[in-house]
């Protein structure tokens, strides 16, 4: 008697995974479209006008950007409306406005911008090493994180909502969650919240559009984050979900703009930046060719804050 | 490092989910494992065919493909399944052709003459294998196989990103809320995967010295 082990050959089988798109978030739409308020005489994708050799005091980090004519900004690759990479291989969304808003005042166009990912683990140690010279990655300022890095702006204030089934009326507030499943991104500020806050369990996963089946299939009651990323996810499914109490905010999130501990006098170029850009309707025309696609009022920018 | 007593709560639920997932993988893929390597030195040639054939393909498949499957993919064709089912579910199925393959290495190394013998004196086949074979086999497999789950342990981390509550997020947790401690965070959480894996690759080494079968 002979034992046979090893003689059946490679059987080549193809797995039929049937691995369909799985409903990516959208885009945040081309920017630089339907732009009402400023004008929109500049180049580039957001129709900036770049400074032509701006002058700036010897020795800052302005001066050495604009004489170096490119700039490192770290921002998300996979938040909708916000910091979303396009298929060209450049992010679009409303932080990467304002990233080349700022790059513009330095006299550097948008396509001398290297980008670089930043995710909500890297971004101090980014900071922090030089790896980038500014991050605007839907970045929300606390207290923790100025210890070690420090923040220009507020440049917009998000603020957490729920998203539901457009036929669920159990769900009118954060209150009504105590105890049942939401669905949101492990370690972001919003999971955070739910669970300490509202006692909601918190199903975690890596991206906010994994959540939407678990919803569908009603596995959890709801999905909880920014309220401009859940109103992209609203719009993307027509008739499908909807917004808690018409998208009421329970939290603020005041984003700003990170850059190197003690670097007052870069900190005070990007809050003048900011500012100007408030009053001459460049902020309003940047959010309304991005995140104002989907979100329907164009709020008032927020105070910068020079703390 | 007083991130970590700070957080030491959220450390010790992902730390638990992950022994979950371990535990309940192991209890599940092991058996799994032996059946598919019991098929596969089977004399049945279909079974041989039908065990080589899941062994190649899913051991040749990366994890995170096989989670997209149970995770979501499945809820296409066939409803969803709870979270925690189809986490050690994809797991499992992903882990026992590994257990499989570590297992029959093991039989392939106990001598031909071994089982004629078994067989020249009357015994079946499930006989010779359970009788003969697998315990002399057992013993070159335990380090194999710890091997095996000491590579599962890291594998877990999959989980996270699929609705399970794990170490790896505890990292992601806890480092955004301490934005200032970052790399004490994920230093912490490496910690609590080496309280599992050392101490298996330990138990490896020193059942390999105990048992070890010298020819």
């Amino acid at each position: 008697m002979k034992r046979r082990f090893l003689t059946v050959g490679a059987a080549a089988v193809a797995v039929a995974f049937g691995l369909t798109g799985c409903g990516a978030p959208g885009s945040a739409t081309s920017p630089g479209a339907d732009a009402s308020d400023a004008p929109a005489e500049g180049e580039g994708p957001y129709s900036l006008v770049v400074e032509e050799s701006p002058e700036f005091e010897e020795g800052t980090t302005m001066a050495k950007l604009a004489e170096a004519g490119s700039m490192t900004i770290g921002t998300k690759f996979d938040q909708p409306l916000f910091g979303l990479r396009a298929p060209s291989g450049k992010p679009e969304g409303f932080d990467v406005a304002i990233g080349a808003l700022i790059a513009s005042k330095l006299g550097i166009p948008f396509d001398s911008i290297e980008w670089t990912e930043t995710v909500s683990a890297n971004r101090e140690p980014f900071i922090q090493n030089g790896s980038v010279d500014a991050v605007v990655a839907t970045y929300t300022i606390n207290d923790k994180r100025k210890e070690v890095v420090d923040f220009a702006g507020p440049y917009y204030v998000a603020g957490q909502a729920l998203m539901v089934l457009a036929d669920d009326e159990t769900i009118t507030g954060p209150e009504d969650v105590r105890g049942q499943q939401v669905c949101s991104v492990a370690g972001s500020t919003p999971a955070a919240t739910i669970e300490a806050e509202y006692g909601a369990v918190v199903v975690p996963t890596d991206v906010y559009s994994k959540c939407l089946d678990p919803l569908r299939n009603k596995q959890v009651v709801a999905v909880t984050t920014d309220n401009v990323i859940l109103a992209g996810f609203v719009d993307q499914n027509e008739g499908e979900f909807k917004l808690v109490d018409g998208g009421a905010t329970f939290t603020e999130e005041p984003y700003g703009i990170g850059i190197a501990k003690g670097d007052q006098a870069f900190r005070d170029f990007i809050n003048d930046t900011l500012e100007e850009a408030y009053d001459d309707g460049t902020w309003a025309r940047l959010f309304e060719a991005t995140a104002g696609t989907v979100i329907e009022n164009t709020p008032e920018p927020p105070a910068v804050d020079r703390y | 490092m007083n991130v970590i007593f700070d957080n030491i709560d959220t450390f010790l639920r992902g730390f638990g989910g992950t022994l979950t997932l371990l535990g309940l993988t192991t209890l599940f893929a092991l058996p799994f494992g032996l059946l598919l390597a019991a098929m596969r030195v089977s004399p049945v040639a279909s079974l041989r065919a039908t065990s080589t054939v899941y062994v190649e393909v899913l051991r040749n498949t990366p994890l995170l493909l096989v989670f997209t499957f149970f995770s979501v993919i499945i809820t296409y064709i066939s409803g969803a399944l709870p979270f925690q089912v189809a986490a050690v579910l994809a797991l499992t199925i992903y882990t026992a052709p590994f257990f499989a393959e570590a297992i029959r290495s093991g039989i392939n190394g106990v001598p031909v003459g071994q089982a004629e013998a078994a067989r020249s004196i009357g015994m079946t086949f499930g006989q010779t294998l359970g009788l003969v074979i697998l315990p002399q086999a057992v013993r070159s497999v335990v380090p194999p196989l710890i091997n095996v789950i000491i590579a599962l342990t890291k594998n877990t981390s999959v989980a996270g990103a699929f609705f399970i509550f794990e170490l790896f997020n505890v990292g992601r947790e806890v480092a955004n809320a301490n934005g200032n401690a970052v790399v004490a965070v994920f230093l912490g959480v490496a910690f609590f995967y080496l309280i599992i894996t050392v101490p298996l690759g330990q138990l490896a080494d020193h059942i390999e010295r105990r048992v070890a079968v010298r020819r």
